[in-house]
């Protein structure tokens, strides 16, 4: 009986989440400096559906720019939100995000030497992503090499140790970079921006995400044992260390592919997960598509906000942790439920 | 059906830190083994060494005649559960999901629990008189009902074996008498348990056999009546303990306190 109602009420979260997704994308979709309405949006639509491209203006600004854009946010939150809710539920602990184990300092390195050698975007890309995964799997192995009881714990000072040192090592480009031309593309591009996005990115981004998402998907129910520890896990029949290697490889590809196109976008795996938690509760097989639902819807809204409340972009980690702070210590202060 | 778990030889311990040796160990269905010992003596790492949790230092753990290192964690799973002192999840999980859990031994690697699996857990509930608490959260329920929980998912996980660190620690008195009362019934249907605890009286209550561990070694071995005596209490604990005979054959410990002398 309660378990039916905890499904109908499920389902019904569901609905209400799809239709506010469908909502802001039809938002941001009509917004911005080229004005249309609902209708241009449809006909344009339309028109690719039928007899191929009209050849107006708004055929190009939605298809070039707008819908490309509004993929990669929904790409984005939807990736950085799973991967949240991996490592929290891995990590044991509310108040992990995606890049804990040194992803977005590591992309962000491989990105800032990108830009510094002056590479195109396509090689900035591949260098984040690769910096990213690399990272994560250096963090992973020198863990590894450090025999311990306390396997997590390792490896979040791993996380933090290496992290750290790619930091210092962005900073070191930062001094070096050309203060007029390559220093504000790298600073554009740590506060994270999807305003350079275009199809091909979303394109190249949306294999490595779903590759990832899989395993998340088949193994949904044994995620929520690894948040029990690694000893009860075990006694209940499970090999938390090879599943441990399975989650951290398939989040690390999610965060990965969303900062290499998108940047470093703070915030969002960290939050969503904690809101989509309240109101499904922490089963990973509720939790995994309502966080990235709402993440999906999140991602979407501020970035509509930061092509439009200023002439210029507003770079997307400004305005997550604008947001995302306040409604963090809201969380805090009013959690009834425990996490 | 008979299980048998069984320690020969046994060292144990952590890597570069032997906590106890020579220890021969018995389990076998139908039985409750009390494990005594002061705080320290190594009681939770015995534990998790049957479990298969830390390899042995030394001898072997068998279960069923099979060495505990030649099974995978789902088999181990499927013979012996465990059931830890009563802890704090760190997610608010429905006592439902909590008890599910016990069901993963029994599923694919790709599986969620289906109705057969719900079902079990339901009557795991129901056999622990906690089936009320389905759909609360598990961070929201006393530490005795987390513990009956805990209890229920091991009776979930159908092993026929239960190992319980503690399982009274830290509950109140009525809590502490029904969890033992439940521990009882359990044995009656033919598991066996294995159960460590600080409380002589515990173990005049409900043991079939008591282990008692010191210094690292197995100090004593055998039935309640016989390793429970004044003298092996002051060994152990340090204290003058008297045993007494209550109208009813029922027997007790009573302390000599120092002070009232």
């Amino acid at each position: 009986m309660g378990e039916r109602s905890g499904a109908l009420t499920t389902a019904r979260i569901t609905l209400l989440l799809v239709a506010v997704l469908v909502a802001i994308v039809a938002l941001a979709a009509v917004t911005g400096p080229y004005p249309m309405t609902l209708d241009d949006v449809a006909v344009a639509i339309g028109a690719r559906l039928g007899d191929g491209p009209s050849s107006g203006e708004v055929d190009t600004v939605l298809f070039a720019v707008r819908l490309p854009r509004i993929a990669a946010a929904l790409l984005a939150g939807a990736a950085l939100a799973a991967a949240g809710a991996v490592y929290q539920g891995l990590f044991r602990n509310p108040l992990v995000s995606p890049d804990i184990l040194g992803v977005s300092a590591g992309a962000g390195l491989g990105a800032v030497t990108g830009i510094f050698l002056s590479l195109p975007v396509f090689a900035i890309q591949g260098f984040a992503f690769l910096g990213g995964l690399g990272t994560v799997a250096l963090v992973y192995l020198l863990a590894g090499a450090v025999r311990h009881h306390e396997p997590t714990l390792v490896l979040v000072l791993a996380g933090v140790v290496v992290g750290s040192l790619a930091g210092a090592c962005i900073s070191l480009i930062k001094i070096l970079a050309d203060p007029y031309d390559q220093l504000p593309a790298i600073t554009f591009w740590l506060l994270g921006s999807l305003s350079g996005i275009r199809s091909g990115d979303v394109l190249g981004a949306t294999p490595a995400v779903i590759v990832g998402l899989v395993p998340l998907v088949l193994l949904r129910w044994r995620m929520n044992l690894m948040s029990l520890g690694d000893e009860e896990a075990t006694a209940l029949g499970i090999d938390p260390r090879r599943l441990r290697l399975v989650f951290v490889a398939a989040a690390t590809l999610m965060t990965a592919s969303v900062v290499a196109i998108a940047g470093i976008i703070g915030w969002v795996g960290l939050v969503i997960p904690h809101i989509a938690r309240l109101m499904v509760g922490p089963n990973f097989d509720r939790l995994l598509p309502t966080a990235m639902l709402i993440g999906a819807g999140y991602m979407l809204l501020v970035d509509t906000m930061a092509r439009t409340i200023a002439t210029t972009e507003t770079p997307l980690g400004v305005l997550t942790a604008f947001i995302g702070a306040p409604v963090f210590i809201w969380l805090l202060a009013t959690r009834r439920r425990g996490w | 059906m008979v299980t048998r778990l069984r320690a020969e030889d046994l060292a144990f311990g952590y890597r570069g830190h032997e906590v106890g040796r020579d220890l021969d160990v018995e389990l076998t269905t139908g039985e409750i083994v009390c494990l005594l010992g002061p705080n320290g003596c190594g009681k939770t790492t015995l534990f998790k060494t049957l479990l298969g949790l830390l390899p042995a230092r030394g001898g072997r753990v068998l279960i069923d005649d099979m060495p505990i290192a030649s099974l995978s964690r789902s088999e181990i799973a499927q013979r012996i559960a465990y059931v830890p002192q009563a802890h704090d999840a760190v997610f608010p999980f429905t006592v439902a999901d909590m008890v599910l859990m016990g069901r993963t031994a029994h599923r694919g690697l790709f599986a969620t629990p289906g109705m057969d699996d719900r079902a079990r857990a339901r009557e795991a509930l129901e056999a622990l008189g906690i089936g009320d608490l389905s759909d609360r959260d598990y961070t929201r329920i006393s530490g005795g009902q987390r513990q009956l929980a805990l209890v229920a998912r091991a009776i979930a996980q159908d092993a026929r074996l239960l190992v319980m660190d503690e399982p009274t620690a830290s509950l109140d008195f009525g809590n502490q008498v029904q969890v033992l009362d439940r521990v009882m019934q359990l044995a009656g249907s033919g598991l066996g348990i294995i159960i460590s605890t600080h409380n002589p009286d515990h173990a005049l209550a409900c043991a079939t056999r008591v282990l008692v561990l010191h210094e690292g070694r197995l100090y004593a071995d055998g039935a309640p009546l016989d390793v429970l005596t004044p003298a092996l209490l002051r060994t152990i604990y340090g204290v003058e303990v008297g045993i007494e005979v209550l109208r009813d054959g029922a027997r007790v410990c009573a302390p000599r306190y120092a002070a009232r002398q």
